[in-house]
């Protein structure tokens, strides 16, 4: 069945609004838990956040905080935004200028109390970034 | 000198382009006379911003530091190479880059196109005048590339070590000539739309243009993600960072956009929608230069901000958006209705082709901004990244090719003959793959082992239009569709075989230590110091060996002093069965052992294989039918003698 000119360009333009309606959506329904929010140590501490759900840590790395697991390549840290503080552990090559007492960006989830990151960004050039959070950053995994 | 003689061409193209614009508006009905000075003057135009853009490369070859833009990017040290490079690798040159090309192609369609109405013609010229126009002021009002620096200093400030590769030479121009080769649809959307010539014609002369921009597009996309990929020592080759998107998103559009092009051009059909998606292509390419250039979105790509900048492009961006859908809207009436068509057809296939792909298209647009739209709306900031986009667009994606199993092989407008047979060899080599991987490989994720199952079946799914024809006398623009569709098919293979069977370890060491990672067993020699043109580097001993064959990687993470900064060179074994991949990381102070990170991706390399295969389909295509129009011009010329 061929279908006639006039009905053939309404269904068109209803499938495309019908794709457009159902790409809003999708987004909406895919960016419901994966968009991760920036928070800071006293986010957590105040309990504003969901265990388990994706989320980018801004903060400080105190001082003297940084320690080696015996497996040498894991790494647990202390971040602080001088309200409150939370462990960190990660395990990967840490951004080139990752240290203490600089800013830090680790992206990952919370988990009993311990920020678990599975990305570390640094702060790595400030004049190639914007001036987001901590300077923001280049990942590293 | 040469830098005041580059200002000098900027005023005088920017003022060609202002009188292109009158010219070509004022055109009316007036005959050939007036189109053939705006044709001149489109030349003109181009030519001079042929001329800034030489004295910029100029300025940055001999390093003169008396202009503010050289002091700020380069440095008297860099190897050549990226002197010349450089010139695009900061924000002002690269906004000059794409002033000059956008001046270049309209002189390019003042040149050779003759296929067009006369009236068509000259509202096309004037749009692309309008654009450049547009970019001109950009560039002499707020991003000056020729400003002068007084005094000058000693010594630049050096360019970034991550673009301090021979890729910086490649990709950045590939890109933009393809972003700014989708103004001419544009354009020439905005010329029929406004002389109501929507038609067949203009489709022809349409398609070379989009056929062009898109293989630069994909050869540019293919080339940034293989850089990103042994650059950045991440072991990825996609992290749906926002300025990859915003070369993704015209490339999505630009795709779609060809394929409505051929139901354009070969069955009438789709007119209305192949103008919006000719308007769109070019509109994301806009919008992917303001999300770059206004460094509003967090990206590696981000140069210097300025929020001046990225208001005066917004108001650009919206000022020819707004005006191009404006005259959609009121032109889209008049637009004649296409042949009709069955929905079991080609044109019905090419339809669900390019819903899917604006969908995903979509997906990436909102995710790209959701995060700039949530702080405006609730102050919060948040990041949309690989989960997102992963979850929402892989599975369309694979939609897609699912799609490809069967469009191709339909007929236009009907198809009743018996379709089974042209579909059984990819559908039955897909459901074998998928058997198989099920089978073998009870562990992989679904998406990776569709992925496998699809650009399995897509093998020979794509190469079935050839089948029962000769192939001397098939038409090179269909050997063109089914290269690229193979490319296509290779690089979701590619991209399923590295998500579902890559293998890494991560380790500390101390040099005599054996790793093992997939089936190789890496022997971790030693850390050597090293010394480079500008920089120093510590290097690693990888001996890498499997069965018989034994190799050696060397891994370094370099110290740049101009500015001071630090990168992982990662070393790249490939073999015909995919890549071992070595980055070195810092030492322990304490112990005194080496952090090393090693990759085993069997068959990565066919996404870029894929990609590069894409790029040649469509070049096959493009000369196809540049050298069939010009057989048929023969032809015509002949009968008319």
């Amino acid at each position: 069945m061929i279908v006639r000119p006039k009905h053939q360009r309404l269904i068109l333009l209803v499938l495309a609004l019908a794709a457009m309606l159902g790409a809003v959506l999708l987004a909406m329904w895919g960016l419901q838990d994966r968009a991760a929010f920036f928070v800071t140590p006293s986010d957590i501490a105040a309990g504003r956040i969901q265990p388990g759900k994706a989320m980018r840590l801004g903060g400080m790395v105190v001082d003297n905080s940084l320690s080696r697991e015996p497996d040498g390549v894991t790494i647990r840290f202390t971040v602080s935004d001088t309200k409150a503080t939370i462990p960190v552990r990660y395990r990967g090559i840490t951004p080139d200028l990752f240290r203490e007492g600089s800013g830090v960006v680790a992206e990952g989830r919370v988990e009993d109390g311990l920020f678990v990151a599975d990305t570390i960004l640094a702060k790595h050039d400030e004049r190639y970034m914007p001036p987001q959070m901590a300077g923001a950053a280049v990942p590293a995994r | 000198m040469i830098a005041e003689a580059g200002l000098a061409a900027l005023w005088l193209g920017a003022a060609l382009a202002a009188l292109q614009l009158g010219l070509a508006l004022g055109l009316g009905g007036a005959g050939d006379r007036q189109l053939g000075a705006v044709r001149a003057v489109a030349v003109g135009q181009g030519a001079l911003s042929l001329i800034a853009f030489a004295a910029l490369v100029a300025l940055f070859v001999r390093t003169d530091l008396s202009v503010l833009l050289v002091a700020e990017n380069s440095h008297a040290d860099k190897p050549w190479l990226y002197k010349f490079a450089g010139t695009w690798g900061n924000h002002e040159g690269s906004m000059l880059l794409w002033v000059t090309v956008l001046a270049l192609a309209g002189a390019v369609v003042a040149l050779f196109e003759r296929r067009l109405e006369e009236r068509t013609l000259g509202m096309s010229l004037a749009a692309q005048a309008a654009l450049s126009l547009g970019f001109f002021a950009f560039l002499l009002a707020a991003s000056n590339p020729f400003e002068r620096f007084d005094p000058a200093p000693l010594a630049g400030r050096g360019l970034n070590p991550l673009l301090q590769d021979p890729g910086l030479a490649f990709h950045p121009p590939t890109l933009y000539l393809g972003y700014v080769g989708l103004s001419v649809a544009f354009s020439l959307a905005v010329g029929a739309l406004v002389t109501r010539e929507v038609g067949p014609a203009l489709a022809r002369a349409m398609r070379p243009w989009v056929l062009a921009a898109w293989i630069l597009l994909t050869l540019g996309i293919t080339a940034g993600s293989y850089w990103a990929y042994y650059e950045l020592g991440w072991g990825g080759w996609w992290f749906w960072d926002p300025v990859e998107n915003a070369s993704l998103m015209p490339w999505l559009a630009a795709t779609a956009l060809l394929h409505s092009l051929n139901v354009l051009a070969s069955r009438g059909g789709l007119r209305a929608w192949t103008m919006m998606l000719a308007l769109i292509a070019f509109s994301m390419s806009m919008a992917g230069t303001f999300l770059v250039r206004s460094g509003i979105l967090t990206s590696v790509h981000a140069f210097a901000v300025d929020p001046a900048r990225g208001t005066f492009i917004l108001v650009l961006l919206t000022l020819y958006i707004g005006a191009a859908l404006t005259l959609f809207a009121l032109r889209i009436a008049t637009v004649r209705e296409g042949a009709p068509f069955e929905i079991v057809s080609r044109e019905g296939a090419l339809v669900a082709n390019n819903l899917l792909l604006s969908v995903i298209l979509g997906i990436v647009f909102f995710g790209t901004l959701y995060p700039l739209i949530a702080e405006a709306v609730t102050g919060e900031k948040l990041s949309v990244g690989p989960p997102y986009f992963d979850a929402v667009a892989s599975p369309l994606a694979l939609g897609l090719g699912a799609l490809m199993l069967i469009g191709p092989q339909l007929r236009w407008r009907r198809d009743s003959l018996p379709i089974f047979p042209r579909l059984a060899p990819g559908l039955v080599v897909a459901l074998a793959v998928l058997v198989a991987t099920i089978l073998l490989a009870p562990t992989i994720g679904l998406l990776p082992r569709l992925g496998l199952a699809i650009g399995a079946g897509l093998v020979p799914a794509s190469l079935m239009p050839l089948i029962g024809r000769s192939l001397r006398r098939t038409p090179l623009a269909t050997w063109g569709m089914c290269v690229a569709h193979l490319g296509l098919a290779v690089a979701i293979l590619g991209m399923a075989s590295d998500s579902a069977f890559t293998r890494e370890k991560l380790a500390s060491a101390v040099p005599g230590e054996r790793l093992e990672v997939g089936p190789w067993l890496v022997e971790f020699r030693s850390v050597v110091p090293l010394a480079g043109p500008n920089w120093t580097a510590l290097e690693a001993e990888l001996r890498a060996s499997r069965g018989g064959g034994a190799t050696v990687l060397k891994p370094q993470s370099r110290f740049f002093t101009e500015p001071p900064t630090t990168t992982n060179e990662a070393a790249i074994e490939t073999d015909w069965n995919g890549q071992l991949y070595a980055v070195l990381g810092a030492q322990d102070a304490e112990t005194g052992r080496w952090l090393v990170r090693l990759w085993w991706k069997p068959f990565v390399t066919l996404i870029w294989l894929g990609g590069m295969l894409i790029a040649l389909g469509g070049t096959l295509a493009l000369i196809g039918r540049a050298w069939r129009a010009r057989a048929t011009r023969r032809r015509f010329e002949e009968a008319e003698w």
